[in-house]
């Protein structure tokens, strides 16, 4: 029979590995993830406003609050969103229904495995200071 | 792997409704039958399209208006470079030609559906730091237009006026020429896929 501390410890380092596995950024998911965000550079980047506000900073940021860009409607600005896994998931599915009044008219992302890896590579591409530098 | 059926049209339905568009001259949209043929139906329809509609309507022209001017201003940009060789630069300035024909006749409809089109931004952010060459401006400007398409293609449902969404395909198909012909150039497969999305 094995010793009790000896089962917590692989416990544990079980437990460790599996919370490592699930942070550690997909690579193909990734990729893919690019891939899709191509079908919104007509209006958005990850750095520089453009048509649509600028991508750096986008997780934890208000929506309606990107640095320098000053086109959102009213909609956006009072929706008082903030941009998670969960808001961006409900966002991209259908832009004009999850936001009445947004300005983003676009049918959005319908297949829920395009915008996992959408969202996925969004948060890597966007994560300020390491990936990008907000243009003001 | 993902089976995918597709309705094709007989070919006697096919050539009739190519007749009757050709009857209708809205087969091929010039700027000015764009600008006439959008808010057409809107305006005639009436009750079928409420002014809440209307009012979506113009937004999603507008933000098409706001992604237009820009790629006339990125493709300034791109003219202005000196890194565009003899040949190509024609190319460009001609394609930059459609995408201000596209945004005059977007903001002809705004006005006429009783919006405000949104003007050209005094300036605007683009990665200028990294055009070197000329694959830089040419994959840059095949971004905007690859992204134009997805625009596009994700506002043509959405319009409740369908005349609308008829100009938004006719502007479609024109980004999607600029596409394959910029992947063309860059020495990639023009035409990747058979489907856009």
């Amino acid at each position: 029979m094995k010793p009790r501390w000896l089962i917590v410890a692989l416990g544990l380092a079980g437990g460790l590995i599996a919370v490592g596995a699930s942070a550690a950024p997909d690579v193909a998911a990734l990729a893919r993830g690019e891939q899709v965000y191509a079908r919104c550079a007509a209006c958005h980047a990850i750095e520089g406003n453009r048509t649509g506000p600028q991508h750096c900073g986008l997780f934890g940021r208000r929506a309606g609050t990107a640095p320098g860009y000053n086109a959102y409607s009213k909609a956006m600005r009072e929706s008082q969103w903030v941009w998670d896994e969960k808001s961006l998931n409900v966002f991209l599915k259908d832009p004009m229904t999850a936001l009445p009044g947004t300005s983003m008219g676009y049918a959005g992302v319908k297949d829920a495995a395009e915008r996992s890896d959408l969202i996925a590579w969004l948060k890597e591409a966007s994560h300020p200071g390491a990936a990008c530098k907000p243009i003001p | 792997m993902k089976s995918t059926s597709i309705y094709v049209p007989s070919q006697a339905l096919f050539l009739s409704r190519r007749r009757a568009m050709s009857t209708s001259g809205a087969a091929v949209l010039s700027a000015s039958a764009v600008a006439l043929l959008g808010g057409h139906d809107a305006l005639a329809a009436g009750a079928k399209v409420s002014a809440q509609e209307l009012e979506a309507d113009v937004r999603i022209l507008n933000t098409a208006l706001g992604a237009e001017l820009e790629a006339v201003a990125a493709y300034q940009v791109g003219a202005e470079s000196g890194l565009l060789s003899k040949a190509v630069l024609p190319v460009a300035v001609a394609f930059q030609g459609h995408h201000k024909e596209h945004a005059a006749a977007i903001a002809s409809t705004v006005q006429k559906l009783g919006g405000k089109p949104v003007a050209a931004k005094d300036k605007y952010q683009f990665p200028v730091e990294k055009l070197k060459v000329e694959a830089d401006v040419l994959r840059f400007a095949a971004g905007l237009e690859r992204g134009a398409i997805s625009a596009y293609l994700g506002a043509v449902p959405l319009f409740a006026d369908r005349a609308l969404a008829q100009v938004a395909a006719s502007i479609l198909g024109d980004e999607a020429m600029h596409w394959a012909v910029l992947r063309q150039v860059l020495g990639e497969s023009p035409v990747p896929s058979a489907f856009m999305s």
